[in-house]
């Protein structure tokens, strides 16, 4: 088939962008899927790290209870931002990766690890057994939100993974997966184990904003990043501003013991960490290479052609996210959703 | 052995070491993900019968293997992700030469496929009690629907790298890329439906000889298990059907083959000089010097002759068919030689068993030859075999282009990669993939004894085989 019969059968533009800003939508949608990664396996996250706080099983089998119906399709917003990024950006996809090469496969494992531990653990009845799996479950989900800070923070700042401004962003990230894993928790459990949670939660969120504190301050007085500017423009103060409103709002809401409320605050902090990162990277999009978007987009066919088919489909996946989280809305009762 | 291990670390090259990898990694991540795939309709069928009949056997049956296609769901999750990074750890001039043609397929995967799965299985698996029959049935389906599209989207992928198309080669940035011109040629490739038609059919083999050979495990020890002899009577009627249909199926296929990839038929034949070929049944290297060679040329052979020639043309016994001297590099001819044996081999021996199953099917005496049973216990796994050995002949027998005719692989490796950090990941995921591999058997085989248990009656069959092997589940 012919590009001109092509066009004439799928109206699509060849030569040209559907709108201008296709470009940049995509980068949004790149940036939007890993946020939603950020803010939904985050919280899954979140539950594994309190799960070291449990010693009584009645409390670990709860939490594992409120982690299971939802993490595996959490998790696969990571695959969501992975692929749309090659879709849209595929030297940024193919630099990032091989420049991160242990980090990014140790990212993986560290996941391998989060999801199957669980899994094997009601397949054993002996202690031993239990406590290997809770190990191991522990350690993949502390150590996934360090390492994917690591990657974000060595991405943003082209600082690399051990540099002083990724170190820092795992923290960011860990303090926010802790924050945001305790408000579902408030959401899913009930008397003693909600009121520690809440506990919990009130003081990742205040290591939260110490540790966004630290990170800014690092970057902007280093600016080996440069991102001094970006920083000092609109809207980034405004996203710094609102992330402070927004924790102490959280804050707030975690005392009164309005769970879903106080849920919905850290995904609107996960949001907020989003755009951030949108407003420091742009207009490049790969620091450490110098890429812009405009420079690394593909092709105006190739991107119209994920733009018609891959959006529509991602209002879908929203939609029935929605559905999902709402059959399993409501604290966990006794012995679990059954299986 | 310190010495060996370390020569060999030194001498595991970044393009090695990279192929060993993804191949490893894709194996193990293909044997998950086309338990999902054969699986669904099964699932989709038990729960349907189950909601809409309420009949007991197959509530039992839905059950039983909704649990093991979330372990397997999970399994298939996890080591999914590391496939989805390592075209870009590993592969990252690939990604950027081929993104606009893979990228799309690979995010239409993630967004239509992965997503529909795990968010619909979480209700499968834990819904039951909290939505109407209705959404729980459709979750069945739309579970199935998932596996089947995210099959539909690699397959696009990897078809297109068997026969590219739907492109032109541009300059930007300084390299040459693939700039898609045309979504439908690029989609749908020549290879696409050969591909996507002998996969799915496969995973369907596969699972249903599974199905079959756990059935028949039940049944050997409890012949009263009426619920394992639905699942048998199922798996061989899918088996009568299936496993001749692939032989048919496949037969055309090698001849489209030998088309569009003429050097990965040479490959799969061994055949060197362009002429009449041969049909070998058995090729070895006749210098023992070159037993450990994959890429050996002088060959003692078994051969029919003329058969090659005729089975590549459909009827021509003098056919010319292109040999590899004809190429400047051959892929490994002796892996792609044998794996095509060897799946073909397995493949008649699952018409074989179909036959016999369905001819006891027919007397009305399934559930009564120990013999029929013990033959399909031995056989369950074999289908995932099977399976491999045709990816390897797709993939080995490309060789040395990843994308035929475009980019050799060696070109395609990370140039920043070095020896050591592709040789820790290796050895990590080759370690961390056993054990899922091991955990996974572990949890299959304590689904296999709890169900066991439940039948309880065990006067008209054998005793368990766990009684006879402490290792698996006597600690508990």
């Amino acid at each position: 088939m012919t590009e001109v019969a092509l066009a004439e059968v799928a109206f699509l533009p060849v030569d040209q962008y559907l709108h201008p800003l296709l470009p940049m939508i995509w980068f949004s949608v790149v940036l939007f899927c890993l946020t939603m990664y950020v803010a939904l396996d985050g919280f899954d996250f979140g539950i594994g790290i309190l799960y070291a706080t449990r010693t009584d099983e009645d409390d670990r089998e709860t939490l594992l209870s409120a982690f299971g119906p939802i993490w595996d399709a959490n998790e696969v917003w990571i695959v969501a931002f992975g692929t749309t990024l090659l879709a849209a950006f595929p030297p940024v996809y193919s630099r990032l990766l091989s420049d991160h090469y242990l980090l990014s496969l140790a990212i993986v494992i560290a996941l391998i690890f989060r999801g199957v531990a669980p899994e094997l653990r009601e397949h054993r009845d002996n202690d031993q057994w239990k406590r290997t799996c809770d190990r191991l479950f522990v350690a993949g989900s502390t150590l996934a939100p360090i390492l994917l800070g690591a990657l974000v923070g060595s991405w943003v700042f082209a600082s690399g993974m051990l540099g002083v401004p990724s170190l820092l962003t795992s923290l960011v990230v860990v303090c926010l997966s802790v924050t945001s894993g305790a408000a579902f928790l408030a959401m899913k459990t009930q008397g003693r184990l909600r009121v520690e949670v809440r506990r919990y939660g009130i003081a990742a969120t205040v290591a939260y904003l110490l540790a966004v504190a630290a990170l800014l301050s690092v970057v902007f007085t280093d600016d080996s990043a440069s991102v001094r500017d970006q920083l000092l423009a609109a809207p980034a103060p405004e996203i710094i501003g609102l992330t402070v409103v927004i924790s102490v709002v959280g804050v707030l809401l975690a005392r009164h013991d309005r769970a879903r409320l106080w849920f919905g605050s850290t995904l609107t902090l996960s949001g907020l960490l989003g755009s951030l990162v949108a407003v420091l990277l742009f207009p490049t999009i790969y620091p450490a290479g110098g890429y812009t978007i405009e420079e690394t987009i593909v092709s105006p066919l190739a991107l119209n052609l994920v733009t018609v088919l891959g959006l529509p489909v991602l209002v879908f996946v929203l939609w029935y996210f929605k559905f999902l989280y709402g059959v399993f809305q409501g604290p966990i009762e006794e012995g679990g959703y059954g299986h | 052995m310190g010495v060996a291990l370390s020569s060999v670390v030194a001498f595991l090259p970044p393009e090695l070491g990279s192929r060993l990898q993804f191949g490893w990694t894709i194996s193990v991540h293909i044997l998950f993900a086309s338990l999902s795939i054969g699986l669904a309709p099964f699932i989709v069928y038990f729960t349907w019968k189950d909601v809409h009949q309420g009949d007991e056997r197959y509530a039992r049956l839905r059950e039983f293997w909704v649990s093991i296609f979330a372990i397997g769901f999970v399994m298939g999750t996890v080591t999914g992700i590391p496939m989805s990074f390592q075209f870009g750890t590993n592969f990252p001039v690939f990604s950027e030469v081929a993104g606009e043609l893979i990228g799309g397929p690979l995010a239409f995967e993630a967004k239509m496929a992965f997503f529909l799965e795990a968010v619909f299985l979480g209700v499968l698996l834990f819904g039951r009690e909290r939505v109407s029959d209705r959404t729980y049935v459709l979750s069945s389906v739309l579970v199935g629907i998932g596996a089947w599209l995210s099959g539909f989207w690699i397959l696009v992928v990897n078809a297109w790298m068997q026969t590219p198309q739907g492109f032109e080669l541009v300059e930007r940035n300084g390299r040459t890329i693939a700039q898609l011109t045309d979504p439908v040629a690029a989609f749908l490739t020549p290879r696409f439906p050969w591909m996507f038609t002998h996969m799915m059919n496969a995973a369907v083999i596969a699972v249903a000889l599974g199905v079959a050979g756990i059935s028949a495990y039940f049944l050997w020890t409890n012949r009263d298990a009426v619920e394992w002899a639905t699942a048998l009577r199922l798996a061989i009627v899918i088996l009568l059907i299936s496993a001749p249909f692939q032989a048919i199926h496949g037969d055309a296929y090698a001849r489209h083959v030998e088309n569009t990839q003429p050097q990965k038929f040479a490959a799969m034949e061994a055949h060197y000089d362009t002429g009449q070929a041969d049909l070998h049944l058995i090729a070895i290297p006749a210098n023992p010097d070159a037993l450990l060679d994959p890429r050996a040329e002088n060959l003692w052979t078994i051969s029919l002759p003329g058969v090659g020639s005729y089975l590549a043309s459909g009827g021509d016994a003098d056919a010319e068919i292109l040999g590899l001297n004809e190429y400047e590099e051959s892929p490994p001819v002796a892996l792609v030689f044998w794996a095509f044996r060897f799946m073909v081999g397995l493949g008649f021996l699952f018409i074989g068993l179909a036959l016999w199953g369905g001819t006891l099917l027919w007397r009305g005496s399934l559930t009564e030859s120990d013999r029929f049973l013990e033959a399909m216990m031995l056989a369950s796994p074999l289908g995932f075999v099977a399976m491999l050995t045709g990816w390897y002949v797709t993939e080995i027998g490309r060789q040395p282009w990843v994308i035929q005719g475009i980019l050799q692989t060696d070109e395609a490796v990370s140039t920043s990669l070095t020896s050591g950090e592709v040789t820790i990941t290796l050895v990590g995921f080759v370690v961390l993939y056993l054990a899922l591999i091991g955990a996974f058997v572990y949890v299959l085989a304590s689904l296999v004894e709890s169900e066991q248990s439940r039948l309880t009656d065990h006067e008209s069959g054998h005793d368990s085989v766990w009684e006879s092997l402490p290792v698996v589940g006597s600690d508990d």
